[in-house]
Parts: structure tokens; sequence; C-alpha cells
């Protein structure tokens, strides 16, 4: 049979499209692990109140100089109530944490850290998820690894648990320090 | 009813899918007419157990049947009827039954619309439309049973919908949109059995075609519905976010708008053949891509409302063997395709020509501009996403490109056509409408944009073009009513669609550049002017709706003093999922919109709120356009030349 070259191309570029598709899939571009446009990058430069005082702004400047976690949070959020006890204990034990109260109501916030106690250093209010947009952030919650020198290495989706903070994450902020 | 029945009755439909797909097709390998026979009965039965386990999941969320985890997972027992109506598709498993369901329908459309069709065609047709509904029956048995059982302790009451999709967009949105996904696989099935039987003739076309605009009417309203639904829901007054799933939906509509066209030159022409089988596998083929991209999660977008890798992939190997199959088959038998007739560069065989690969261009580049982040990661290359200016750019320039053919395209004759007879008139009403385009907007809004000026003299030259063909048309007639009729419904729904697609030029082309966003800090009492608008806020209180509370703002619209609106925009705050939803207050028509919607409280005591107020011209047109165009394109199916075939075919 002869087969006209010309006719063979739709069917080529589909299969190109589709082994890159596969290759995405198989090779783990999972959506649900998406690897933060920041890591490697500073934290982005932002200007918002603190929870605790609506006329005390803060920016980047504020935060960077050791090691930290920032965490982002929110009193809708069903999995940041589970994580909290998890949050608390690492406070305690010396992790430097600071909390962005992401897309959320001021007084309730600050009704639930004082019922749950409060693990953040520094709570940044960030009502309209500006700092979170460009955080890149998809859900709360979800925690940033943050370097002395405010420089993003990773980026953590989901509860921090006691498991996978032992298995991993453990190890990941001890490198930074 | 149990839901084990629905679980049954969808396996029922998978064999009946299976014998529909092999049945058929065998017979037509052995040449056996009885096997090719058995089609339209096997797709009655496969139809039937789709609407009963359909009707059972729906059924189960009417009732609050929480034991079912789809319906504790996205029901609740406080929403109003129709919301748990509508809830059975606003979730992964369920609008995969809708989407088969709906594949089911136009089965059986097709074996009763085309009872007088060529029983060997016909028998392909729907062998090839069961190969798809068996590959999606697997899919949703295999990876997302819709019944699942949540036993022995099931909840007391369901976590709820969520409020972005409780809303009379959701019940009627992706159904529509689904008809015209699935739509597309008739044509689909028409090309593939053309493919299969070698019977190229032009009655193929004939029977294909009003499948193909019936579907790209319900994908044009989709689309519209779904834009409108953005609009009003999402509460910040956007119509377009070139977001993946958007895109998803806009690429097989620009392969669908190249179909139809290049289909009306296979049918009246006996051209371009090989390319219309072309397009249809790629109308489908970019249906199917959109159900893979939303379903997959391989792009995040906020319409994924379940994204899974496993579904993925199963998806995709699907897609492969559809797509790759088709395609196949289309390399080693297209090649058959004889064509014969002729066309001059100047005739309006080259001008649909012309706009078939502009369509096809910006499929292609939207898809470009779609799937860049996947690919950059795929390979490692920096995060890299091009964004709304990549397809603005593209997409306007093209477009431009597009309406200066339309307007040349439409009023050329088939075959030749002498370009000095239409100079003298083109450029008149060109000169016309650049004339008009600038002084008109100029004058009633005292701003000058050479976008609107551009866009609109494009509009105006084409709108000019159209009444030229009307006159043409009716000219030679007794009356301007007998030419009128003389036309035929296929010419009007052409020249209707063609019509649908100004107004949403118009409406676009004046909303992007004269629109006005503003937000402001405002407490009761306080005053606002916007443009020739002045808001007054008068009051906020709190209001309480079935399942949420809500703060609902009271906002009084005065142009030059007259009283033209009372605003109520919300915040609405649903307590089973902790969820809050901005529920902007809107007052429409023809002209403008004024869009109002509560931003953020700023201070809960003094009911200081961040308020955001917007006015939109001529958005409206936008979606006015495209039902037009859903119009036109329905319309041209009512055609008695499709009657006649019918008629024909039977003596």
């Amino acid at each position: 049979m002869k087969i006209k070259p010309l006719l063979i191309i739709p069917l080529i570029v589909v299969l190109m499209i589709f082994s890159v598709f596969g290759y995405a899939l198989l090779s783990g571009v999972n959506p649900k692990a998406v690897p933060s446009a920041l890591t490697g990058d500073p934290l982005p430069d932002f200007k918002l109140s603190r929870l605790e005082d609506s006329k005390k702004f803060l920016t980047v400047s504020d935060l960077v100089g050791e090691p930290m976690l920032v965490n982002i949070w929110a009193t809708w959020c069903a999995s940041c109530k589970y994580e909290h006890p998890v949050l608390n204990s690492l406070a305690a034990q010396g992790v430097k944490i600071i909390g962005i109260n992401y897309k959320d109501d001021r007084a309730a916030a600050l009704t639930w850290l004082s019922e749950y106690a409060n693990p953040y250093s520094i709570d940044i209010f960030d009502p309209n998820g500006d700092l979170g947009f460009d955080l890149g952030v998809t859900g709360a919650p979800e925690t940033f690894f943050v370097d002395s020198s405010g420089e993003v290495r990773y980026r953590f989706q989901g509860p921090i648990t006691d498991v996978n903070w032992q298995n991993k994450l453990k190890a990941i902020f001890d490198e930074m320090a | 009813m149990f839901p084990e029945f629905g679980q049954f009755s969808l396996i029922l439909a998978w064999l009946f899918s299976f014998l529909l797909a092999v049945l058929p097709l065998v017979g037509l390998k052995l040449k056996n007419e009885s096997l090719l026979r058995t089609a339209p009965a096997l797709a009655w039965g496969m139809f039937f157990f789709l609407v009963v386990s359909f009707g059972i999941l729906m059924n189960a969320f009417l009732t609050d049947d929480f034991s079912v985890y789809l319906v504790s997972q996205h029901s609740n027992s406080a929403l109003p009827w129709y919301f748990k109506m509508s809830a059975t598709w606003a979730n992964h498993e369920g609008s995969m039954l809708l989407w088969i369901l709906m594949l089911g329908g136009w089965t059986v459309a097709v074996t009763v619309f085309a009872r007088t069709l060529n029983f060997e065609l016909k028998g392909a047709v729907l062998g090839v439309l069961g190969l798809i509904a068996f590959a999606f029956l697997m899919f949703i048995l295999f990876t997302s049973n819709p019944f699942e059982r949540f036993l022995p302790i099931s909840p007391v009451d369901g976590s709820d919908l969520n409020p972005l999709l409780q809303d009379i967009g959701l019940i009627i949105h992706p159904p529509t949109l689904y008809m015209g996904y699935v739509g597309f696989s008739v044509a689909f099935a028409f090309a593939v059995a053309a493919l299969l039987t070698g019977r190229f003739d032009a009655s193929w076309v004939r029977w294909s075609r009003p499948w193909t605009n019936v579907a790209w009417a319900f994908l044009t309203l989709g689309i519209a519905l779904g834009s409108w639904w953005a609009y009003y829901e999402l509460g910040w007054g956007g119509w377009w976010f070139w977001d993946p799933v958007e895109n998803a939906s806009f690429m097989p509509w620009l392969i669908g708008t190249a179909l139809i066209h290049s289909q009306a030159v296979t049918e009246k022409r006996n051209l371009f053949k090989s390319w219309s089988v072309l397009l249809a596998i790629f109308a489908f083929s970019f249906s199917l891509l959109g159900t893979f991209l939303v379903r997959s999660g391989v792009l995040t977008s906020v319409h994924s409302f379940a994204a899974d890798p496993e579904r993925g992939l199963f998806i995709l190997v699907i897609l492969a063997l559809t797509i790759g199959g088709s395609l196949t088959l289309y390399a080693l038998n297209a090649g058959k395709i004889k064509t014969n007739g002729q066309f001059e560069l100047v005739s309006r065989e080259s001008f649909i020509l012309m706009n078939n690969i502009l369509l096809v261009v910006i499929a292609f580049a939207v898809l470009f501009g779609t799937l860049l982040p996947l690919f950059a990661d795929a390979f490692g290359w920096r995060k890299l996403s091009v964004g709304a200016p990549f397809f603005n750019l593209a997409f306007n320039l093209l477009m431009v490109v597009l309406l200066c053919f339309i307007a040349v395209g439409q009023l050329m004759r088939w075959k030749k056509d002498q370009l000095k007879n239409w100079t003298g008139f083109l450029l008149a009403i060109a000169a016309g409408a650049i004339v008009i385009a600038l002084v008109l907007p100029w004058t009633l809004s005292g701003e000058l944009h050479w976008q609107i000026w551009l866009g609109l003299s494009l509009v105006f030259w084409t709108a000019a073009s159209l009444i030229r063909l009307v006159m043409d048309k009716t000219r030679h007639s007794k009356s301007f009513l007998a030419g009128v009729r003389k036309a035929g419904v296929g010419f009007w729904g052409m020249w209707i669609a063609h019509l649908g697609l100004l107004v949403s030029t118009t409406g676009v082309v004046l909303v992007s550049n004269l629109d006005i966003e503003r937000d402001f800090r405002m407490t009761a009492g306080d005053e606002v002017v916007l443009e020739n608008y002045r808001f007054e806020f008068e009051s906020i209180g709190k209001v309480q709706g079935p399942n949420y509370v809500a703060d609902q703002g009271v906002i009084n619209v005065y142009r030059n003093d007259k009283a033209v609106a009372v605003l109520n925009p919300e915040k609405r705050f649903y307590p089973v999922k902790n969820n809050v939803m901005t529920e902007a207050g809107i007052d429409g028509n023809l002209f403008r919109d004024l869009y109002v919607s509560l931003a953020e409280p700023l201070d809960d005591e003094r009911q200081v709120w961040s308020i955001r107020l917007q006015v939109k011209p001529f958005i409206r047109w936008l979606w006015f356009g495209a039902v037009l165009m859903a119009i036109g394109g329905t319309l041209s199916i009512t055609d008695k030349r499709y009657r006649s075939t019918k008629k024909g075919a039977t003596a």
C-alpha cells in the first residue's frame, strides 16, 4: 500500500505530544507536589499588617535573619487545625515559625490563636491572599522552608505531622541551620 | 432504590457498549449485513442502562443518601433540591457519568435521525461510537465508581457542595458544554466510518453536517454560559481568563468552526474532503484532550475539583488509542480520497481555506500556550508559563486577519470570482467603516483608543458586507420578504452566525478597552463618583440564606441625580465547609453593567468595607453574540436539503 507522507504528519505530531504527556504523568510531574516556583528564590516583597495589630505593617526585612518555617494557615482550613499542635510542639523546640493568615477573618484568627495557643513568632494578615499568590500557594496549609538569607529552600504542601517531620522535613530544616 | 442497582446498570451498559463496538465493526469486515443491523438495538440497550444508572445516582443525591460516598462528599441535606440535582454532575465521577450518558444520547439520536442512512455506514458510525463508550465506561468502572458506599457507618449529613458551584450557571453550564464536547463524537464517528468503509461520496458529509452544527451550537452556548458564570459568580467581573480549562473548551470550538466551513465546501463543491475528515478527527480529539486536561490534573486549575494521576494515565491511554488509531487509519486510507473540481485563487473556496488555516493556527497557538508549562516541567526547564498577554496578542492578531477575510470571503462566489467586481464596493465600505469607527466612539465616550478604532472598523466593515449579502439575495425577488424566504435557511444560518460573531467582537472590543474598575474603602453613608455614576453606600446588614449567612450591602446608584439601580452585593459564609463567597451585585442592560462586590471587611465594628465598583460597557454583547451564533448554527440544519436526503434515500 502506498502511503502519502503528508498524511502521516498529523499522526506524528500527535504521537509526539502524547509521549510528553505520558512522560509527564509517569515521571511524576505530580500536580499534587508542584515544585514551588520560588525554590531557590528569595521571599517575595510584601507590605501587610500584623495579625494582632492592623496598623502595624510588616515587610520582608522584618522576617529574615535566621532559618524559619513560613506557614500558610486559616481558620477555615480543617487540616490547619490538625497541624496546629504539631506546630506548637515545634515552636516549643525552638523552631522559628512565621504564620501567614491566608484569606481569613482577623477576629476569627485571633480567637483561634488564643484558644489553641500561638506557635507563630510573627503572624502576617493576608486577607486577599496577595502574598499567598506571590508565593504560588494553592491551598492551606502549606509551609515554606526559608534559610537565614531569606531564600526559599523547600516547599511542603499539606499538614506537617510528627511522622513526616521526623522522616523528612526535620532533615531539610536542620540542613538550613 | 439501591445504589448497587446503579452500578449493575452501568456494568450492563458497558457490556452493551462492548457488543456495539464489536458486532457491527466485525460485520463490516465480514460484509455480514445482519451483524451490521444489530447496531441500533444495541445502542438503545446501552442508552437505556445509562439512563437507569444516571437516574439512580441523581435519586441518591435528591434523597440525601449519604451512605453513597459521592453524595456525602458533595451534597448536604440543607441544599435546595435543584442544587442537589446539579450536585450529581458537580464532581468528577458524576460528571464522567453525565459525559457518557450524553454519548449514549447522541448514539441513539443517530439511530433515530439517520433511520434511512445506508446500513453499512450507519453500522460503522454506531460501532465507532460504541467503541468510545466502551473505553469511557471502563474508565468509570475501574477508576471512578460513582456508587461507592460509605458502609457500615455512614455520615449523618454530607459535607456540602462547593458554594461556587451552588448556582444556576452550574445547573446548565456543564451539561451544555458536554453536549458540545460529546457531540463532536458523531462527526468523528462519521469521519472514521468513511475511512473504514472507503465511501467518501458527498452523502457522508451531508449526513454528518447537521451533527457538527448542533454540537458546535451547544459548545458555543456552553462556553458563553461558562464565561457568564465566571463573570457573576466569581465576584471579580472577569469574563475570560485563558485558564487551561477554558482553553480546553475553546480549542474544540475553533476546530469545530473550521470543520463547519470545510464541510460546507465538501458538500457544495466536493472539495476539501481529506481536510474535512482530518478536522472531524481533530475536533473530537480536542474534546477528549479537554476531558483529559481537566480530569487528570496535569494542569492545575481552579476547575479540576478532582485530579488524580492514575485517572490521568487511564484517560491518556484511551486518548492515545482513539486519536492515534483514527489518525493511523487516516494516514492509511485518506490517500484513497479522490478530489475532483478546481477553484481559482479568488473564490469562496480559497477564502474558506484561509479561514480554516487561521482557525487551526489559533487553536494550535492556544494549545501551545496551554501545554507550555507542562512541557517546561517535563524537560526540567525553568517554570514557564505564558499567561494572558501571550494569548491576547496571538489571538487578537489572528482574529484581525480572520475578520478581514470574512468581509470579503462571504461575498465571493464559489469556484471563481473577479476581485475587480468587488474592489470598489469593498474600499467604499472600508472607508465608511474606518470613519464611523473613529467618530462614533469618540463623540460618545470622549476617549480615543486605537484598539477600539481598529476593532470597530472591522466590525462595521463586515456588517456592511453582511447587508450587501442580503441586498444581493433579495434584489431579484418580487418583494423583500419573498427574497428572504427564497434565500433559504442555510443562508440565514450563516448570516446570523456571522452577525453573532460581530456582536461578540463588539462586546469584547468595547469592554476590554472601556471598562472601569476601582476599589474603595467605604462605610454606610459614603459616596463615590465613578464616570457618570454616583454610588451611595446606604447600609449593610446580615441576611440568612437556606444554607449560608451573608453580609448584604445596599448600594444606590444615581446617574445625573436620577436613581438607576439598587445593588445588593453579598459576602456569604457557608458554615458546613467554612467557605466564604463573594456574590456581586449587578445591574445590567444592553449598553452597560454596573458591578459591585464586597471585597473585604476592614473594620468589623464600624462596618467599614473594601468595595470594588465596576462599570462594564457592552459586556452583554459578548454573550448575546454567542447566542446568535448558536441560533445560526442550529437554523442551518432545518434546511430541507437534509430532509429531502431522507426521502431520497428511502425511495
